[in-house]
């Protein structure tokens, strides 16, 4: 048996790996340059050998991997349970999770069985003195801290999309260790009823390109709505008429779809949609804002995107400040536009 | 039932929040409740009301902690408690974690406690979890809805919000519960909520108080820094039709390289 110093903990969700979690041992072939050794991973589910298998071709050396009927569903405390075992067996510095909610919840309760320090939300690490010292947004990004764990092992979340993908080789080997779980469902708290799959299309969390509405989207004077609705009806009408292209625009680029909170408090579309310091942080390659003004609270969850261009009727909304390309002009007239444009561009 | 709500004070989410000479200031931005715990203390507040009982407001936390437990309180808790020392000034979520279940502990057959999903000075979102696993209860994170809750049975129903879409999941009490957004908008504090928190005594637990004597934290922040300025020429593009403009940028996003 190895006794890699550097673990991965890669996040599946019904037999499917999370993409993200291939970043993570990106990350770690990085840590493993200072600490020496490879990259263990390890991976818990219903049907997750195949996942195993992929884990050593992009890049990991060892893999543990546990079958079980109460991984089925999440929950956070048999698979805590599991990898909590492992660690105390086997001893790693780090273990690195992709900052999903399971990532992010899993790692919460591991600190807890190893009394040892969480590092969420990383985006980007290097090694002092034998410490990993990660860097992480705080106040939603308006500062950067470097924090450090001065217990082992050292648990980092990374942010979805900091770090690089590695190249998939399947060619590569490696061992594949089969680990029984250590919770009985008798033991497990919790117990799942149900799950409604959510309907949208890209999740926010790893796309690379999004397009947003904001409050904008429901203000086109010139749509005639149907008879009989009151104020508020015509509003979310004219919004979902916004949103649909909106919706055109994204599926053009493949993009997801993101909203101001504006947007979705005055019920244009689900929270789930929303972006910003009370939504989600996204870092996407490019993200077009149409009809949103750019309040701080906004910008805190866009401003790492790496192209932002701003579509707006007001030539001084704050958003243009921090847009790379701005569209003065009404986002009626300009979205369909684009998505046009980019349709014959793309297809040709 | 006996019902806790955690919340956290914080800068308000329009301050400009800045490192000067190595130091974090906010200038005059005021310090609030964390606006996440808001929905938390709504939801304790909402279940209070379907199902009787009292609803505690704890935080960790200096003197100035004080404002955002006054605001729980005006909302509509029935009591508080502050918990300061000293050695929790530079807690990590483990250390805060060991605190509020010594203090859930101490107060003895609490049903239910409430946290927001998220800190937004730290943004670390794991003190939940960690609570509940210190505590060996259930954990619901990232709860959007309570659907069943039976105090005489003992049992919670809740459905929480994940990437992939909703898990509806059943549980035992005591649990801790973490909200996010769609559980509900909170209510404002009423005229009378608020001149009843002005003149409520919030009694302050130290560690000795909780039996607890904390290790000093994992977790340290070295350095913390502005962000590099991002420098951007903001290229504001402009031509005859929407046509002409969605060409041209179009083609500026195929050079930037970024799909
Ligand atoms: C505690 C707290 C947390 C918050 N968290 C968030 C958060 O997470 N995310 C978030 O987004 N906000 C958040 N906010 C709200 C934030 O302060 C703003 O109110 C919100 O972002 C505004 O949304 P908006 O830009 O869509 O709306 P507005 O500010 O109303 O802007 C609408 C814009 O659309 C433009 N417009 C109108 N019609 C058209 C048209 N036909 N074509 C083109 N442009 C048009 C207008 O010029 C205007 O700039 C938070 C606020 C608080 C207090
Ligand atoms: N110092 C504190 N006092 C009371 N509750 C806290 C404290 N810190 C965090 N919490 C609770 O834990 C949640 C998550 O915080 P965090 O893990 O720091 O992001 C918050 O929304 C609060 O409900």
């Amino acid at each position: 048996m190895m006794t890699n110093k550097i673990w991965v903990y890669i996040d599946q969700f019904k037999g499917e790996a999370i993409p993200a979690s291939w970043e993570t041992i990106g990350a770690a072939q990085y840590l493993t340059e200072q600490y020496g050794g490879g990259v263990t991973a390890v991976v818990a589910g219903s049907q997750v050998q195949e996942i195993a298998k992929q884990a050593i071709q992009y890049g990991a050396e060892e893999v543990f991997y546990s079958e079980d009927s109460t991984f089925d569903e999440f929950r956070a405390e048999p698979y805590a349970s599991l990898l909590s075992g492992l660690a105390k067996e086997h001893g790693p510095e780090v273990i690195l999770f992709p900052t999903t909610s399971r990532g992010r919840e899993l790692a919460a309760m591991v600190a807890v069985d190893l009394k040892t320090g969480l590092l969420p939300d990383v985006t980007a690490l290097e090694v002092q003195d034998g410490n990993v010292v990660a860097t992480r947004p705080v106040y939603a990004g308006k500062l950067l801290s470097k924090a450090v764990c001065s217990t082992r092992p050292q648990l980092i979340t990374l942010r979805v999309r900091a770090f690089p993908t590695p190249d998939l080789d399947d060619s590569k080997t490696g061992n594949l260790t089969e680990v029984p779980a250590v919770m009985s469902e008798d033991d497990i708290l919790t117990k799942v009823a149900g799950y409604t799959e959510s309907s949208r299309g890209v999740s926010l969390n790893d796309a690379a390109v999004i397009v947003s509405g904001g409050r904008g989207v429901s203000n086109n004077p010139a749509l005639n709505p149907p008879d009989g609705m009151d104020e508020s009806q015509v509003e979310i009408w004219r919004a979902q008429e916004g949103f649909k292209l909106i919706g055109e625009l994204a599926e053009a680029l493949g993009a997801a779809v993101g909203a101001s909170r504006a947007a979705v408090d005055a019920g244009y579309i689900p929270y789930d949609h929303q972006v910003g310091q009370t939504g989600k942080v996204v870092s996407p390659d490019l993200y077009i804002a149409c009809g949103i003004s750019g309040a701080i609270q906004h910008q805190a969850g866009m401003r790492t995107s790496k192209v932002i261009v701003a579509i707006n009727k007001d030539p001084d909304a704050p958003i243009f400040r921090m847009a790379r390309y701005g569209i003065v002009g009404d986002l009626y007239d300009v979205v369909p536009a684009l998505t046009e444009a980019f349709r014959n561009r793309l297809s040709s | 039932m006996k019902i806790v709500v955690c919340v956290k004070q914080v800068p308000d989410t329009a301050a400009k929040v800045v490192v000067e000479d190595g130091q974090v200031t906010w200038g005059d931005a005021p310090l609030v409740i964390n606006p996440w715990d808001e929905y938390a203390v709504e939801t304790a507040l909402l279940q209070q009301e379907a199902h009787g009982g009292d609803v505690t407001v704890i935080s960790v936390g200096g003197e100035d902690a004080k404002e955002a437990v006054k605001h729980a309180l005006a909302m509509g808790c029935d009591s508080a408690i502050l918990i300061s020392d000293p050695a929790f000034e530079n807690a990590d979520s483990l250390i805060t974690s060991q605190v509020l279940a010594a203090a859930i502990e101490k107060m003895g057959d609490v049903d239910l406690a409430f946290f927001g999903r998220q800190a937004i000075d730290g943004d670390v979102g794991a003190t939940a979890a960690q609570t509940a696993r210190g505590l060996g209860w259930p954990a619901f994170t990232l709860v959007s809805a309570i659907s069943g809750l039976d105090p005489d049975a003992g049992t919670i129903q809740v459905e929480r919000s994940l990437e992939e879409g909703r898990q509806v999941v059943d549980g035992k009490l005591p649990a801790i519960v973490s909200v996010v957004k769609d559980i509900g908008e909170p209510r404002y504090p009423s005229f009378m909520g608020i001149r009843k928190a002005s003149r409520a005594e919030i009694p302050i637990w130290s560690q000795a108080d909780l039996s607890l004597e904390v290790a000093n934290p994992a977790v340290t922040w070295p350095e913390i820094t502005n962000p590099p300025k991002r420098e951007i020429v903001t290229e504001i593009l402009s031509g005859d039709s929407p046509k002409e403009i969605a060409e041209t940028l179009v083609e500026k996003i195929l050079e930037e390289q970024v799909l």
